[in-house]
C-alpha cells in the first residue's frame, strides 16, 4: 500500500498576500468609478503613472538587493500603494509629482526598511506627505464637480492627459475656470471668518452632508470597505476606531455648539476619511498587530484627523494622522502584548 | 490657564525640540538604542530642563539685567546648567540610590544637551515670565521624552528588520528621524493663540 507523504503546512490558507492585495484593488473600483464620474479621468491617469513608477522602483530595488524580482512583484503590493497615491493626489497633477510620490513610497519608505512586511511607515502616505510638503502649489489645485454651473466643463481624457504630461491646458481652459476650493477648505475658511456651519452649507459645493462628489466617493469607498470586512481581509477594530475617534470629538463639539463646529457627518464623508478608515489605516504592516492595539491605533488616527482638520493648517489630516500613528505602533505593540494563553502572569513579567 | 496649555501643546507637538527645532539630536541618536535607557534619559532630562529653565530665568532677571551684562547670558547659562546638572546628580545619589542606579549615567550627558541651553535662551528671547518659563522647559522635556521613547521603540523594530546592508544602524535611524520630522509637520498651525 502506497501512502501519499506530505510535509507541513497541511492546511493551505484561504488568502495569501497576492490575492489579498488583489481584492483590495477590486474593492477600490466602486470608489474609482464615482471619482471619475465627478472629477474626470485624472484618477486613472494618476494611477497609471504611479503604478509604472511603483513597479519600476520596486523592481530596481529588488534587483539591487539581490532578491527575486518576480516574487517581489507578484504580490501586487506595489499596485495597492500606487492606487492609494492616486486617490490621495488631486485629479489633475503633472506626472512628475506622482512619480516623486511613488518612488519615495516604494524606494525609501518601503525598501530601505527591508521591503514588504518591515516598513514602519505606510509607504503611500509617506510618499504623499513628501510631495505635499515639497510641492504645495500643485497639491492645492482641485478640480470642481458639476454643480449646475452654466460654464461647467467636464474634462475630457485628452485635456487631462495633456495636463498630466505637460502641466498646461489648451487655450480655452485655465485652472481658474475648472477648479474650486475643496469642501474641507471652504469649511475651514468659513469658520475662520466667523460664519456658522449652516451658512457655509448653503454653498452648492457642500453637497448634502460631505461636499458635492466627495460624499458619494466616501459612500462607495465604504461599500468597498464593507466587502473587505465581509471577506475578512481587514478586521473591524481599525475602521471602527478611526470612525469613532473622529465621530466622538466632532459629535460632542457639534452638540455643544452647532454654530461654530462642522457637523460629524461632514467629518465622516468629506476628504479621505472613508479611504483612511477602510484602506489606508488597515495596512497590515504599518498598523498595530494585537486586537486591542488596533483599536487604540484606529482611535488615535481618527482623533488626529479631527485635531488637524480643526486646529491645524492642513485641510485634510489623513496622511499626517497615519504617519503620526505609525510612529507610535512599536510602542503600542509593546504596551498591548497579548497575554499568552495558559501562562500564569508571574511577578517578573508584570514589571 | 489657556496660556499654559498652549505653551505645552506648542512645545510638545508643534515646535517639538527634537523634530522641529532640531535641538538635542545627540542624545536622541545616542540613547535611543533601547527602550529602558530612553525612558531613564527622558526622566532625567525632564527634571534638569525644568529646574534649569527656572534658575536661568532668575539669573537673567535678577543678576544679568540689573548689572547690564545681558551679553554674557550664553556663558552664564552654560555655567548654571552645568551647576544644576551637578546638583541633580549629587542630590539623586544622596537621596535615592535606586533612582541613581536608573538615571546615574544619563545625568552628566544632559550637561551637553543643546536643548537645555536652547530652552534657556528661547525663554529670554521670547520674554516669558517665571511660570511660563518653567512650563516651557517642562514642555520641551516632555516633547523630548515623547519622541525619544517612540524612536527607541521604532529602532528596536528596525534593528530586527531586513534593512539593506548600506543602511543598517545610524543611516536608517537618521532616515527614520527624518520621516518622524515629516510626520510632525502635520501639527503645524496648531496652538496659535
Amino acid at each position: 500500500m502506497d501512502f501519499e507523504r506530505r510535509d507541513a503546512p497541511f492546511v493551505t490558507p484561504a488568502t495569501d498576500v497576492s490575492s489579498m492585495m488583489r481584492e483590495v484593488l477590486y474593492a477600490l473600483i466602486p470608489a474609482a468609478i464615482a471619482y471619475v464620474w465627478y472629477f474626470g479621468p485624472g484618477l486613472i491617469l494618476n494611477f497609471i503613472v504611479a503604478a509604472l513608477f511603483c513597479v519600476a522602483g520596486e523592481a530596481v530595488m529588488l534587483r539591487a538587493r539581490g532578491r527575486s524580482v518576480e516574487t517581489g512583484l507578484s504580490d501586487f503590493s506595489a499596485l495597492v500603494t500606487a492606487a492609494l497615491i492616486a486617490f490621495a493626489l488631486p485629479a489633475l497633477i503633472p506626472w512628475w509629482i506622482t512619480a516623486t510620490a511613488a518612488l519615495f513610497a516604494v524606494v525609501v519608505a518601503k525598501h530601505l526598511y527591508g521591503g514588504l512586511g518591515f516598513n514602519i511607515f505606510n509607504p503611500a502616505m509617506a510618499g504623499y506627505v513628501v510631495v505635499m510638503i515639497a510641492f504645495p502649489l500643485h497639491l492645492n489645485l482641485w478640480a470642481a464637480p458639476d454643480m449646475g454651473d452654466l460654464d461647467y466643463h467636464y474634462l475630457t481624457l485628452f485635456e487631462t492627459a495633456r495636463y498630466t504630461l505637460t502641466g498646461t491646458f489648451p487655450d480655452y481652459l485655465s485652472f481658474d475656470s475648472i477648479s474650486r476650493a475643496t469642501p474641507l477648505d471652504t469649511v475651514k475658511a468659513g469658520l475662520r471668518d466667523l460664519r456658522t456651519f449652516e451658512e457655509i452649507r448653503v454653498n452648492p459645493l457642500m453637497g448634502d452632508f460631505g461636499g458635492r462628489g466627495w460624499e458619494w466617493i466616501g459612500n462607495f469607498t465604504a461599500i468597498g470597505g464593507a466587502w473587505l470586512l465581509a471577506r475578512k481581509i481587514i478586521r473591524w477594530q481599525i475602521p471602527l476606531g478611526v470612525l469613532a475617534g473622529l465621530l466622538v470629538p466632532s459629535g460632542i463639539a457639534y452638540f455643544l455648539d452647532p454654530g461654530v463646529h462642522a457637523s460629524p457627518g461632514f467629518y465622516l464623508f468629506s476628504g479621505g476619511t472613508m479611504l483612511c478608515a477602510f484602506f489606508i489605516a488597515t495596512d497590515p504592516v504599518s498598523a498595530a498587530t494585537s486586537n486591542k492595539g488596533r483599536l487604540i491605533y484606529g482611535l488615535g488616527v481618527g482623533f488626529l484627523i479631527y485635531a488637524i482638520r480643526r486646529w491645524g493648517s492642513y485641510a485634510d489630516g489623513v496622511a499626517f494622522a497615519i504617519l503620526l500613528m505609525n510612529l507610535t505602533v512599536p510602542t503600542i505593540d509593546y504596551l498591548t502584548k497579548p497575554h499568552i494563553v495558559g501562562h500564569v502572569k508571574s511577578t517578573q513579567d508584570s514589571q | 490657564m489657556t496660556d499654559i496649555i498652549l505653551i505645552l501643546v506648542g512645545t510638545v507637538l508643534v515646535n517639538n525640540f527634537v523634530l522641529v527645532r532640531f535641538l538635542g539630536l545627540c542624545p536622541f541618536m545616542g540613547v535611543s538604542r533601547n527602550l529602558e535607557a530612553a525612558f531613564g534619559m527622558s526622566l532625567a532630562t525632564a527634571f534638569v530642563l525644568t529646574l534649569s529653565s527656572a534658575v536661568s530665568y532668575l539669573l537673567h532677571q535678577y543678576v544679568l539685567v540689573p548689572l547690564n551684562i545681558e551679553y554674557l547670558r550664553t556663558i552664564a547659562f552654560i555655567l548654571v546648567i552645568a551647576a544644576s546638572v551637578q546638583f541633580t546628580e549629587i542630590m539623586v545619589r544622596r537621596l535615592s540610590p535606586l533612582l541613581d542606579q536608573v538615571l546615574g549615567i544619563f545625568i552628566p550627558l544632559i550637561a551637553t544637551n543643546c536643548a537645555v541651553l536652547g530652552v534657556a535662551l528661547l525663554n529670554v528671547q521670547q520674554a516669558k515670565g517665571l511660570v511660563q518659563s518653567v512650563f516651557f522647559g517642562f514642555g520641551a522635556a516632555a516633547g523630548f521624552a515623547l519622541v525619544l521613547v517612540l524612536f527607541a521603540a521604532m529602532r528596536e523594530r528596525v534593528e530586527a528588520a531586513d534593512v539593506p546592508v548600506a543602511f543598517r544602524g545610524t543611516a536608517i535611524a537618521l532616515m527614520t528621524a527624518g520621516l518622524m520630522s515629516l510626520a510632525f509637520m502635520g501639527f503645524s498651525g496648531m496652538a496659535r493663540p
